[in-house]
């Protein structure tokens, strides 16, 4: 293992706000969400692609942010679960969450959200196996996923009502 | 004082959505690895790769060049702060002939390492990249040693030995006996012996642990931030260690992302070390678990093997049983005996059993340390007396339902007194229960005898192998010592609770809310409970044992009755009149009858705590009160789970098509989050059951230290499961509840053979070991076919 | 679990990136997806010196329906194959198991062509091209070449690929009228790699007489496991229960080589490879005769 300097520039946009930064190559996106702009709700739970916890969304698509280079973002927009609603005004699939006691410890919960609020624009009207299905990248060890499936059904609910 | 009424309740047991979400839905919830502070270095930790061998030589030069490095520490360089963790829990001072070698593990090993993972050198770095960059460049020669790997052949006489200072791999040896079992076995028709494995998993809470120090010089102040289920604990053992007054240090148990029993264990090398660097470098430090250190480095249960024996009447009446079992600690045994104290207080199940003798052995081994873990040696009890229900069911041609329902305790049996302790050290006492209402109700839900009569048969005929399964499990909860609670009426008409528990996940937030809610009459928002902070509770053990509705909730029930009456007596003054015509609801004091004669909680508070005047002698300022429970013994539920699954002979691929859950945990505080304990725990007693197993090869390194490896039961593998609850409350407390936090998963893997055996009917096979894999089961079901 | 220092380059075109393979040869890594090389840089298994991202260049991801088959860029995510049409219409067996593989969120970044460079023996596209016979164009400076499937992957995560070599795209031949096919695996979770699994096409006559099959194994090998005897035995049968259990019985017996894992026994995925061949050729018998 050689040490190198290399520092790229990145500029990235995170919900909705432009980012500069000067980086490592190696750094991960969930690191720099996390620990370089202080967006501390993605999550890191296994760091090896598994568990889900620090899904994000990125130009509206689900990845894992442990399985990414912050400099692969270049130019991309990233939304994380801060981006997705505020704890005055909750977003549908935060709000269903809420109501159907869709989290326990909360720590998965943020790669939840992001995962399910993209699924939703895709599949408005989700039958319960393809909310498992949606939901099958996220380990969650608190629920059994009972209430995460029916929060993301309310959800869509939450969602058609709204138009 | 009168107990709550048990219909009268406003808030308690409803189904109250919960506090403490919308700042875990929008990200704004500090978890451990959230905290940033100024100048903050980054610990990365370096393990051993061997389970069992003799550190020749370690040298750590290169990783101290590496640049952005700041220090590296051995035990050489810790010196005499490097020393073994306090232990946790005694050895039972009541029973007689105990023997327990105390043995635990030190901030950083000098000599011999005794489990892959061992902590042997910490690097602090600028960053976690770096640390982790000069870890690797640390040279280390060893000399590998013979692995204990398996717990029969550690207590062999010519077994190697974990600690050379002992004679024997032995931790602890415990007997326990109720009755007279000899005499039983030669009164029964019946004798039936059988050897259960039980092996290991990991609790593998989402977010894995983490420890962030900050020493302040000039105050001399440890401030402390670690994913802990028990601070207060935490606290009190690092100013012993630290040589700090215990108002010098403060422990923060922020939210936790899932905790499972391994986050309290203390004390863990990281815990000692963590803030040890902190102070040492005079900088902020931070030291995150990451998934393969926990795999090796957080504590991890279930590994036992029993050889039982059960007497029965010709008419399936249990006589007696006696059940020998070793129970593998790992390489050290800081929590005492807990766990297999757990599994002999459950080998008799629900069951009225006179006679009872049961021998364990504890057995040191070169495996990660082993602590509880959700269900913390209750399934393994479960699983060996449901396991043998069912055997002597089919040997005796008895209805294995109608067997259970023969030996359950009778409802008018209770409290009923084993005689024998507890895990807790305290008498092991059914408190109460109706076990035939819960067996009724979950028959009747999962439509037991429709399945039995007409939808079996059914399927069999089409070539299905659809099996129903259905057992009673109890669940002993709630010990003590004690928990505390500070209930505080705030100038704001809010109310401020403290406790000292930690929380990590529960929803204590709002169910402690509601506790208090119901008696200070405002809205469950208006309480804002703090948990797990030093600095706000100074008093407290932690959150563990199924405990913290129970203890702490009724503490906190306490507290809030007192301070009810405070405020009663100081608006019966303002109000002029007597407390008898006062109400309290919605945040208001009224004098009933006079609606217009009302003082608010906010303006009381005011008054309580007047700038000018003089509190009269003998009253307190405020609208405060503090309160303690502690319970002689714990309360304990009972619960039956029912599955109907079907499988694929061929591949050994599960489907479940129905669950139920009866649960009795006495009063309910909140359906809602009760239904989602439940569900958790199955979702692991499911894995228990099927999917998770820890596998180690013969030099005990563990082969799947991954989740790709390591199979947590996920969304498309969970069947929805039907809840059911009933309510025996408990005479123990005010508030009648029970604990509930491990009752899920603890019956799931005896009820998952019990189905499988009835699903593959035309199969001659006998489950006795967990967890099960579709390969391993194939194998069974084979072996029993050729012999 | 960080990765290890490497140095980063983001080429946006494929003879840039080309040009840097060539000048870094064994010591960069390509990075496709990253939904394999990334975990294993977390875990610091893989440590490369030099990482060439081929994520900006344009032009590396499409779906094209061409004259016999689809032509599919190496940078195609599997969600878009998820999603295609044309996937669908012209390449049913990859698009129907499209969900299958990984996760959601693992789809929109895993590649084509990163997963068939990846060669995981448990990985379904190395087995799914097999089966149908796919080709892939491998580029260098030195010039392009097409390799067949079946020579493309050598074993346990090893390719045709020199290391100057970017597998560019892939061509997966379209299926005859009145064929059929299936994917059978068995998973401890349903989106695990499979313990074992197996691909079958057929192509029957007008008498349902079997003119072409081909089944080829997953997880029970070092690669793509082509059972090349069986298929040929059910050449000019009827698919009846003994043909079908004839060819899965040696296909499972003699063309395959499983091993032993924490997860299941060489003996284990014997068995089930047996069991799932025989599913495999009656579902793919059932979806040729369901075709005019």
């Amino acid at each position: 293992m050689e040490a190198t300097n290399q520092k790229i520039e990145l500029t990235v946009t995170v919900n909705g706000t432009r980012y500069e930064r000067e980086i490592e190559p190696r750094m991960l996106l969930s690191d720099f969400l996390r620990h370089e702009i202080g967006l501390t709700g993605t999550h890191v739970g296994c760091e090896h692609g598994v568990c889900g916890a620090c899904s994000v969304l990125m130009d509206d698509q689900p990845v894992r942010s442990c399985l990414m280079f912050a400099v692969q973002t270049q130019g991309h927009e990233i939304t994380t679960v801060e981006g997705l609603g505020t704890m005055d005004a909750l977003s549908p699939v935060q709000q269903a969450f809420h109501e159907a006691h869709g989290l326990q410890c909360g720590f998965c919960t943020p790669g939840i959200l992001t995962t399910v609020t993209a699924f939703l624009e895709t599949n408005p009207d989700p039958s319960e196996e393809e909310a498992r299905e949606a939901i099958s990248g996220n380990l969650c060890r608190c629920t059994g996923y009972q209430h995460i499936v029916d929060a993301v059904l309310l959800a869509a609910k939450k969602k058609q009502a709204a138009g | 004082m009168a107990t709550l009424d048990h219909n009268d309740k406003k808030v308690i047991g409803k189904r109250v959505v919960r506090n403490e979400d919308p700042r875990l839905l929008t990200g704004q919830a500090q978890y451990v690895d959230d905290v940033d502070l100024p100048g903050m270095a980054h610990a990365a930790m370096f393990r051993s790769e061997y389970a069992h061998a003799r550190i020749l030589s370690l040298d750590v030069s290169k990783a101290r060049a590496y640049p952005g490095v700041l220090a590296v520490f051995t035990a050489d360089d810790m010196g005499a702060d490097c020393y073994p963790g306090p232990p946790l829990v005694s050895p039972p001072p009541t029973v007689k002939d105990v023997v327990f070698n105390s043995r635990r593990q030190v901030p950083l090993v000098k000599e011999k390492v005794r489990h892959a993972g061992e902590v042997i050198a910490v690097v602090v770095a600028e960053t976690r990249y770096i640390a982790e960059d000069a870890a690797d460049l640390i040279d280390i020669e060893y000399e590998p040693l013979p692995v204990v790997a398996d717990i029969e052949q550690a207590l062999e006489a010519d077994s190697p030995l974990v600690h050379d200072d002992l004679d024997s791999n032995l931790a602890a040896q415990l007997i326990q006996t109720k009755g007279d079992y000899e005499a039983a076995r030669k009164s029964a028709d019946v004798l039936i012996r059988r050897r259960f494995t039980i092996e290991r998993g990991t609790a593998a809470a989402m977010e894995n642990r983490g420890i962030v120090a900050q020493w302040d010089a000039k105050s001399e102040s440890l401030t402390v931030w670690d994913t802990t289920q028990a601070p207060i604990p935490i606290r009190n053992g690092l100013a012993a260690r630290l040589g700090l007054s215990e108002s010098k240090v403060r422990v923060i148990a922020p939210f936790i992302g899932g905790g499972f029993g391994p986050k309290i264990m203390m004390f863990y090398s990281e815990e000692m070390l963590v803030p040890w660097l902190a102070i040492k470098l005079n900088r902020p430090v931070k030291w995150i678990e990451d998934r393969r250190e926990n795999f090796y480095a957080t504590t991890q249960e279930r590994g036992q093997v029993h050889d039982v024996e059960m007497a029965f009447t010709r008419d399936g009446k249990i006589l007696g049983i006696k059940d020998d079992f070793i129970h593998d600690t790992g390489a050290y045994d800081p929590y005492g005996l807990t766990t297999p104290l757990n599994t002999q207080s459950h080998v008799m199940g629900g069951y009225d059993i006179k006679n009872f003798t049961s021998e364990f052995k504890v057995a040191f081994t070169n495996k990660t340390i082993v602590t509880p873990m959700r269900g913390a040696g209750r399934p393994h009890g479960v699983y060996v007396i449901e396991r043998m229900m069912d055997i002597a069911a089919k040997e005796l041609g008895i209805d294995r339902v109608e067997i259970r329902r023969r030996n359950l305790i009778q409802p008018d049996a209770f409290p009923y007194e084993h005689g024998i302790i507890d895990q807790a050290f305290a008498p092991l006492i059914f408190d109460s229960g109706n076990y035939q209402a819960a067996l009724d109700e979950t028959l009747k839900a999962i439509g037991y005898e429709k399945f039995v009569k007409e939808e079996q048969p059914r399927y069999r005929a089409e070539g299905r192998r659809v099996g129903i399964g259905v057992l009673p499990f109890i669940e002993t909860t709630g010990v003590g010592p004690y928990e505390g609670a500070r209930v505080t009426v705030e100038a704001n008409g809010k109310i401020a609770v403290a406790t000292g528990v930690g929380t990590q996940g529960q929803g204590h937030f709002t169910s402690f809310a509601q506790i208090v809610a119901e008696q200070v009459g405002v809205d469950v928002t208006d309480v804002r409970i703090t948990t797990g902070d030093s600095a706000h509770f100074n008093w407290g053990t932690g959150t563990f044992a199924s405990r913290g509705a129970v203890v702490a909730g009724n503490a906190m029930h306490a507290a809030a009755v007192m301070v009810r009456k405070k405020i009663f007596k100081l608006a019966s003054k303002v109000l002029n009149a007597p407390e008898e015509e006062l109400e309290l609801e919605n945040g208001v004091v009224r004098v009933a009858d006079i609606p217009q004669s009302s003082i608010s909680l906010k303006d009381l508070a005011v008054l309580a705590n007047p700038l000018r005047g003089a509190v009269e002698p003998g009253t307190e300022p405020g609208l405060e009160a503090t309160a303690y429970y502690g319970p002689q013994y714990g309360p304990t539920a009972f619960g039956v789970h029912a599955m109907i699954a079907e499988i694929d002979p061929e591949t050994m691929m599960i489907k479940i098509l129905r669950y139920v859950v009866t649960e009795d945990c006495g009063t309910i505080l909140n359906p809602l989050i009760l239904e989602g304990q439940v569900h958790g725990g199955v979702a692991l007693g499911l894995g228990n059951a099927y999917y998770e197993k820890l596998h180690f090869d013969e030099n005990a390194q563990l082969l799947n230290a991954s989740f790709m490896d390591y199979l947590l039961v996920g969304s498309t593998e969970m069947p929805r499961i039907d809840v059911r609850h009933l309510e025996t409350r408990s005479p123990l407390n005010e508030l009648g509840t029970k604990g509930a936090g491990e009752a899920g998963a603890i019956p799931v893997p005896a009820l998952f053979a019990q189905t499988m055996e009835d699903a593959l009917y035309d199969y001659n096979f006998e489950i006795r070991e967990t967890p099960l894999n579709p390969n391993r089961l194939f194998e069974i079901v084979r072996e029993e076919k050729t012999t | 679990m960080k990765p290890a220092p490497f140095e980063y380059h983001a080429p946006t075109t494929l003879d840039d990136a080309l040009s840097l393979l060539t000048e870094h040869g064994y010591d960069a890594k390509v990075l496709a997806g990253g939904q394999s090389l990334v975990p294993m840089m977390n875990f610091r298994i893989a440590q490369p010196a030099v990482l060439i991202d081929i994520n900006n260049i344009p032009d590396l991801a499409y779906i094209n329906a061409e004259e016999g088959g689809v032509r599919v860029g190496a940078m195609t995510r599997h969600h878009q194959s998820e999603i295609s049409p044309i996937m669908a219409q012209h390449a049913p067996l990859i698009y129907s198991t499209m969900p299958k593989i990984a996760y959601p969120q693992v789809r929109t970044r895993g590649t084509f062509g990163g997963s068939l460079s990846h060669a995981d023996p448990a990985a379904e596209l190395p087995t799914l091209t097999t089966t149908l016979d796919a080709k892939f164009r491998l580029v260098s400076q030195r010039g392009e070449r097409w390799v067949p499937a079946s020579e493309f992957f050598l074993g346990l995560y090893t390719t045709a690929l020199e290391p100057d070599e970017i597998l560019a795209e892939g061509f997966v031949p379209e299926l005859p009228p009145r064929s059929g096919w299936s994917l059978q695996e068995v998973n401890r979770r349903k989106h695990d790699f499979a313990l074992a699994g197996v691909a079958a096409t057929v192509t029957l006559d007008e008498n349902d007489v079997c003119q072409n099959a081909r089944l080829v194994f997953l997880s029970v090998g070092d690669r793509p496991m082509y059972a090349e005897r069986a298929s040929t035995l059910l050449q000019g049968q009827a698919l009846t229960s003994e043909a079908i259990r004839a060819a899965a019985e040696l296909a499972s017996s003699e063309e395959i080589d499983p091993g032993d894992d924490i997860h299941a026994t060489a003996d284990f995925r014997r068995h089930l490879a047996n069991v799932l061949c025989k599913r495999a050729l009656e579902q793919a018998r059932q979806r040729a005769q369901g075709q005019k």
